[in-house]
């Protein structure tokens, strides 16, 4: 257990006062910390917008990459070195917008890293365009005009392109999210943790009091912990595809509950073989070692020059 | 020898019928009796029925170029010989009106020429029972009932007959043949075999006595291999120790990751088919941040889609990516299966904003080995992404070479960092220095933790957007280059083929290497002086250098294969030396020997255009 001092920077930190990313940059802190992993074997990678600064925050490996781009940076870091924990961060216009494409081949691959989407229902950065998040006839307050297009819906998507660890958070519920992403880093496999955020320059209707159901008659969070209410999101019996099958469509089904509270949580969990342990069967070299570690100097071309004689 | 003495052996069918492997084994039959082979093809983008062809130019001494003219055709249909006449467009008029003087044309009696053909009076016409010839040879083995099935051995019949009327070793050639059918396949040796003796057989009864020219064995193959550019980058990626290679499929460069995924056992190389080119960059990218040597080969389509990649690449100093840029006909789809070398000006340009990169061009097999090995090197050292420009030529004809002389290569990994030994944080990636180079610590290494960013950033790699960082972060980035082109041997930048004060310098780069080459030897036959200026190392680019050795010359002509002269336009930013003659190509085909000689005689002759060859 490291102690919280020494997974922060010095960097400041030019966030919106009371923007949700502090309480996910909180939550990312405590879950480093108590990782047991050396600092120097963690990387963090992000995207472009405001989320896109958080590696910047984080005393470890800290990669600021390109507008929707940080999960391909991120899976050839990993296949370079299995050794490393990898984790991408970043906005969800970065996620489900312009990398919506990385997305669904990062969940296909399976490769053991974990993303974490700043979900906030705006394009912070570039202040306040609609995300692919934000639901349809929607009108946050620097829009002109309402969305005219439907949102996405990352948990179902992330479920149906082969994520294999599926859940959702809400930023200022640090506790619940710092558990969450934890069970994200240590489960072998490509893990999404999609993070309801507040950006209260921006967005106007997801604000913290519309999230802590201010507004509400029984004033009961817009949200509610799916695990609590007894969900059961995890595949038992690995190779029982029925089950895989079953579990995703509950997932799935959760998804898409809709209503007036929002469920958070794990919809989807199964543990089954990884790009890297598939890799590693066709080059057993990689069972052993990180391929940044391997020595390849000094190969003999003859076998190669032969088939060509 | 004179060309005259080459033997033009060619053949044509449509695609899916196997011309690949008759052509193939053909080349190899004749490095193995000592014959140099140079072999080239031809295809559409199409799988099966369009119009293909395989060229081999078969020599006593090495040759790099193909010639226009065919000697001896094998016609797999009739439209090998007068085109695609069926078609509502004619796109192409078949290769009879290619064929030299004395020529022969063997082709199948079921699928020849029609009446009312085309035809020439002084090309023999050989005609081959294709389907009696296989029923013949299944008869002996019961399997008569599968004569349709196994029509796919019409190009061993093609490889017989030509075999037969050249009298040359069919032992030799049975040898090969067996050769290739191992393991699952071994069966199909015998019979495949035996369909190549009976069509040996035939042409040279029938045909043999009025047919003069024969091919015969010189010697043993003196330990030479046939070897395509795709092999030797994948040979080269090897060597140096490429870890991690992405790819999205494309061609002509897939045939490089399949090379490499397919020698995994072996030579363990991480193979990763990537969701689309931006990914198979970016991949790389991040192994290379990692510590592993890390490659993408693509042709255009995918590098313009990389080009945001190399900016981040850039600006991050990554140590790598080697991006293989095996150019075809542009843009967009263009030509997908055609040559041209029209991508150099956006390769040195492509993504936005200035940062160090290395451009380099080989101009042939050999150099691409080299040069791709070295790459590596590079990339590590300036930690600049290297770009490797190639085309489809160069990655896809053969040619007859010694193997590759390996032991001057070595592997340098640059300016690694030394971890402190107090495992203290503080480590500088970005650590202004004289030259530029920062020593790199890998993603994981203990005491080496780092920030990047696509930001402007400052030595620690944190976001800083004040003016004074950003001029000396920038310059130091670029200094970089400043470093390579002292560093890197003039060997590597550019190549003066022959003597500098010839009555000609043809000046060129990537693979009209081959062609010039050629060319300017025959010039010399017909009393012309030249000499060859290669230019291999387009950025940095030796301006000074070249501009010393241009200035030497008498005259000069340009010969490259692309519309707008692209590289003559950047000789004149870099030396500013206006090379007036320019002899170019544009039509989705390279250059052939024949062409580059005729283009330099018009340019010597007048240079008031251009010279734009097509012969296709
Ligand atoms: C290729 C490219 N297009 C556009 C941009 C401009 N841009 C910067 S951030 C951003 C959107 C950020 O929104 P989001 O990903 O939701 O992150 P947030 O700022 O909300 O955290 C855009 C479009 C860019 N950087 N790169
Ligand atoms: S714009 Fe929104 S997301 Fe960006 S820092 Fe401000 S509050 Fe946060």
């Amino acid at each position: 257990m490291l102690k919280l001092e020494e997974v922060k920077t010095d960097v400041f930190n030019d966030w919106c006062p009371g923007c949700g990313d502090f309480g996910i940059l909180s939550a990312l802190q405590q879950a480093i910390a108590e990782l047991e992993v050396p600092r120097e074997k963690i990387a963090v990678f992000s995207g472009i917008g405001c989320s896109g600064k958080t590696p910047h925050f984080l005393n470890v490996y800290g990669i600021h990459t390109l507008h929707g781009r940080s999960l391909p940076i991120a899976a050839g870091a990993k296949l370079a070195n299995k050794d490393l924990t990898v984790i991408a961060v970043g906005g969800d216009g970065d996620g489900y917008g312009i990398g919506a494409g990385h997305f669904v081949a990062t969940g296909r691959r399976n490769l053991d890293l974990t993303y974490v989407v700043f979900n906030n229902g705006v394009y912070g950065l570039t202040k306040g365009q609609s995300a692919p998040t934000l639901a349809k006839g929607l009108r946050t307050k620097s829009m002109p005009a309402p969305a005219i297009v439907e949102a996405v819906n990352p948990i179902a998507l992330a479920i149906c392109a082969g994520f294999t660890f599926v859940a959702r958070s809400y930023s200022l519920s640090v506790k619940h999210l710092k558990a969450t992403i934890l069970a994200a880093i240590r489960h072998p496999g490509t893990a999404l943790v999609d993070v309801l955020q507040p950006c209260p320059t921006y967005n106007d209707l997801h604000t913290k009091e519309f999230w802590a159901g201010a507004d509400t008659p029984d004033k009961k969070p817009r949200w509610y912990d799916l695990q609590q209410e007894g969900f059961d999101a995890v595949v038992r019996d690995p190779e029982d595809g029925g089950e895989v099958v079953r579990k995703k469509t509950a997932g799935v089904m959760k998804s898409l509950e809709g209503g007036e509270r929002e469920p958070v949580g794990v919809f989807f969990e199964w543990k089954t073989a990884t790009y890297g342990e598939q890799l590693a069967a066709r080059m057993p070299l990689l069972a052993e070692k990180p391929l940044a570690e391997a020595d390849f100097s000094g190969r003999d071309l003859t076998p190669l020059l032969a088939e060509l004689a | 020898m004179s060309n005259q003495a080459d033997l033009v052996w060619m053949i044509g069918g449509p695609q899916g019928s196997g011309i690949n492997l008759a052509a193939e084994t053909l080349t190899r039959c004749c490095m193995r009796g000592g014959l140099h082979v140079f072999a080239n093809i031809e295809y559409h983008s199409n799988i099966k029925g369009e119009h293909s062809y395989y060229r081999l130019r078969i020599a006593k001494e090495r040759r790099r170029s193909h010639l226009e003219r065919v000697d001896l055709l094998v016609a797999l249909d009739r439209e090998t010989l007068v085109g695609d006449v069926h078609k509502s467009e004619v796109t192409h008029r078949g290769h009879l009106h290619e064929m030299a003087p004395g020529g022969a044309i063997l082709f199948d009696s079921g699928n020849g020429p029609a009446p009312g053909d085309p035809s020439r009076e002084d090309v023999r016409m050989f005609p081959v029972p294709f389907r009696d010839i296989l029923l013949e040879a299944l008869r002996m083995y019961g399997r008569e009932g599968e004569v349709g099935k196994l029509q796919i051995m019409y190009n061993v019949i093609g490889l017989g007959a030509s075999i037969g009327l050249l009298g040359y070793d069919q032992d030799l050639v049975t040898r090969v043949i067996a050769e290739g059918f191992k393991g699952r396949k071994a069966a199909l040796a015998d019979l495949n075999v035996a369909v190549f003796r009976r069509a040996a057989e035939y042409a040279m009864e029938r045909f043999a006595t009025s047919y003069p020219h024969r091919l015969s064995v010189l010697g043993g193959s003196g330990g030479r291999v046939m070897m395509r550019g795709i092999q030797a980058v994948g040979m080269a990626k090897i060597l140096a120790g490429c870890g991690l290679q992405t790819y999205y499929p494309i061609t002509p460069a897939t045939d490089e990751s399949d090379y490499l995924e397919s020698r995994q056992g072996q030579f363990p190389t991480a193979v990763v088919q990537c969701e689309d080119e931006i990914s198979a960059v970016l991949m790389a990218i991040g192994a290379a941040h990692a510590g592993v040597r890390a490659s993408t080969s693509t042709s255009g389509p995918g590098f313009s889609l990389m080009a945001e990649g190399l900016g981040w690449a850039g600006i991050t100093e990554a140590p790598g990516p080697v991006v293989i840029l095996y150019q075809r006909g542009g843009p967009a789809t263009g030509l997908p299966t055609r040559h041209e070398q029209a991508d150099v000006r956006f390769a040195l340009h492509a993504a936005h904003g200035e940062f160090p990169r290395i451009v380099v061009a080989p101009g042939d097999a050999e150099e691409c080995f080299r040069t791709t090995f070295e790459a590596f090197n590079w990339a590590e050292r300036y930690q600049c992404p290297v770009t490797v420009i190639t085309d489809k030529y160069t990655a896809s004809s053969y040619s007859t070479i010694p193997p590759f002389e390996t032991s001057g290569l070595k592997i340098d990994r640059g300016v690694v960092f030394t971890p402190p030994k107090s495992g203290k944080d503080g480590f500088l990636r970005y650590k202004f220095t004289k030259n530029g180079i920062s020593p790199r610590s890998r993603l994981g290494d203990r005491g080496g933790i780092f920030w990047t960013s696509g930001d402007e950033h400052n030595e620690r790699g944190h976001i800083v957007e004040s003016a004074e960082n950003r001029v000396k972060m920038q310059t130091k980035r670029m200094t970089k280059l400043v470093t390579a082109a002292k560093e890197i041997p003039e060997g590597m930048m550019w190549t003066l083929h022959g003597p500098a004060d010839a009555e000609v310098m043809v000046v060129g780069w990537g693979s009209t290497k081959g062609p010039i080459l050629d060319a300017i030897e025959e010039l010399e036959t017909q009393g012309v002086a030249a000499s060859f200026l290669q230019l291999r190392l387009l950025l940095p680019f030796p301006g000074d250098a070249v501009r010393k050795v241009l200035r030497k010359a008498k005259t000069h002509v340009m010969v490259e294969g692309n519309y707008g002269g692209q590289v003559r336009g950047l000789i004149r930013e870099m030396t500013g030396v206006h090379v007036r003659r320019l002899v170019h190509k544009f039509d989705g085909r390279p250059f052939s020997q024949d062409e580059v000689r005729e283009g330099i005689l018009q340019q010597l002759k007048s240079a008031r255009r251009p010279a734009v060859m097509s012969h296709a």
